[in-house]
């Protein structure tokens, strides 16, 4: 039973630490509004009233992303979500990542997929704690699952949460899940238009991170075609290239989070 | 399709105000949805009565009220109109705009019963 909303969400799933499985149940409406005048149907006289309402459709998760923010503030985390399309290398940047850094700091990782702990278990093969949301047919992770995701990950203070969002461009854009910044993974081996295809991503990201650019010989990857673009759709945009998997340009990857980790520290230091 | 998560966070807001606002069905809903809000109207739609059935708003109508996106032009001073996150300034070709409208999803209003 979920402490913070009595939740139920479709389909998605959340790894728990201990043993019970947690599985929220289909999503059921209730109808149960009380007793108006409604059904005293006088002829020639109609019922229907306007309500003005003015609500954000996003205030709920608005709302739990908030939640998430202080929690991270409070407890000197820097979280960031991790966002791109499948195979743009997400996980194997994840893992080299801690590789070079769990020496020196508590890491742990959200996963989100529709199915399958395979990247969880990936993370884990590392050594650090990771959880698996799956959000069934979901295609992106919200806020609200990140709240409870939370709750049995219980990242140490100090630390840094990778939050490995499903891969979509397009809808993740959408939902704060209450993170320090959105970095949007692009590899070379995708166009170096997406960012002008998937505008609203490159948007709300603070960083692009530029992958695989070993294989930039054998690729029609134009990189500064793709940056003008970036910065086209988001001139405050920074922009990293890399790759994870031969570690070119990986130190600078490391300097951009011990500076947002700095930052996020700051605040933590207020705090205390 | 974040829209069909959209629609069921529409249908949490109708449920939670029919207890507040005291009404039992919703016959129409107005949304307020920039234009760059990363909302597709059609798939809005599609998923707004899929969401709907069988709950206190089914076969209710769906009003999209567009609104167009806005930027400040940092060069040329003013407020733009454009229609993409990537337009450039229509005056003067720059790229440093900062977007202060329709990016926005909103319930505007309802008829109830």
């Amino acid at each position: 039973m979920c402490s913070v909303c009595g939740c139920s969400e479709g389909e998605t799933t959340i790894e728990h630490s201990h043993e019970h499985e947690h599985h929220h149940g289909k999503h059921s409406h209730t109808h149960d509004y009380g007793s108006g005048a409604a059904h005293a149907h006088a002829p020639g006289l109609s019922q229907a009233r306007m309500v003005q309402i003015e609500q954000d459709i996003l205030a709920k998760n608005n709302q739990y992303a908030s939640g998430n923010r202080d929690y991270f503030s409070k407890h000197g985390i820097l979280a960031l979500n991790m966002v791109s399309s499948p195979g743009s290398g997400k996980t194997s940047l994840l893992t080299e990542t801690i590789a070079l850094l769990k020496d020196q700091l508590d890491i742990s990782v959200i996963e989100g997929d529709q199915q399958t702990t395979h990247d969880a278990d990936r993370i884990r093969a590392t050594g650090v704690k990771a959880l698996q949301i799956n959000t069934g047919k979901g295609c992106h992770l919200d806020a609200h699952q990140i709240g409870h995701a939370l709750e049995n990950l219980k990242p140490a203070t100090e630390s840094i949460v990778f939050i490995e969002n499903v891969g979509n461009l397009v809808c993740p854009a959408s939902f704060d899940l209450g993170e320090a910044h959105k970095v949007a993974i692009l590899s070379v081996t995708e166009g170096e238009d997406k960012p002008l295809k998937y505008p609203d991503m490159f948007y709300a990201a603070d960083l692009m991170i530029l992958n695989k650019i070993d294989l930039l010989p054998y690729v029609d990857f134009d990189v500064e075609q793709c940056i003008q673009y970036a910065k086209q759709v988001n001139p405050r945009i920074k922009i990293l290239q890399l790759s994870a998997k031969s570690g070119a340009g990986i130190e600078s990857w490391v300097q951009w989070l011990n500076a947002s980790r700095a930052m996020q520290l700051v605040d933590y230091a207020r705090t205390i | 399709m974040h829209e069909m998560s959209l629609c069921e966070s529409v249908l949490d807001i109708l449920e939670q105000q029919a207890r507040e606002q005291n009404y039992c069905k919703v016959t129409k809903v107005w949304l307020e949805i920039g234009a760059l809000s990363s909302v597709e109207a059609d798939a809005m739609r599609f998923c707004f009565d899929a969401v709907m059935q069988g709950s206190l708003a089914d076969k209710a109508r769906l009003e999209i009220i567009t609104v167009q996106g806005r930027a400040w032009c940092l060069q040329c001073n003013k407020n733009v109109l454009i229609e993409q996150r990537y337009d450039v300034c229509p005056a003067c070709g720059g790229f440093q705009l900062q977007v202060n409208d329709g990016e926005q999803m909103r319930i505007k209003e309802l008829e109830v019963e």
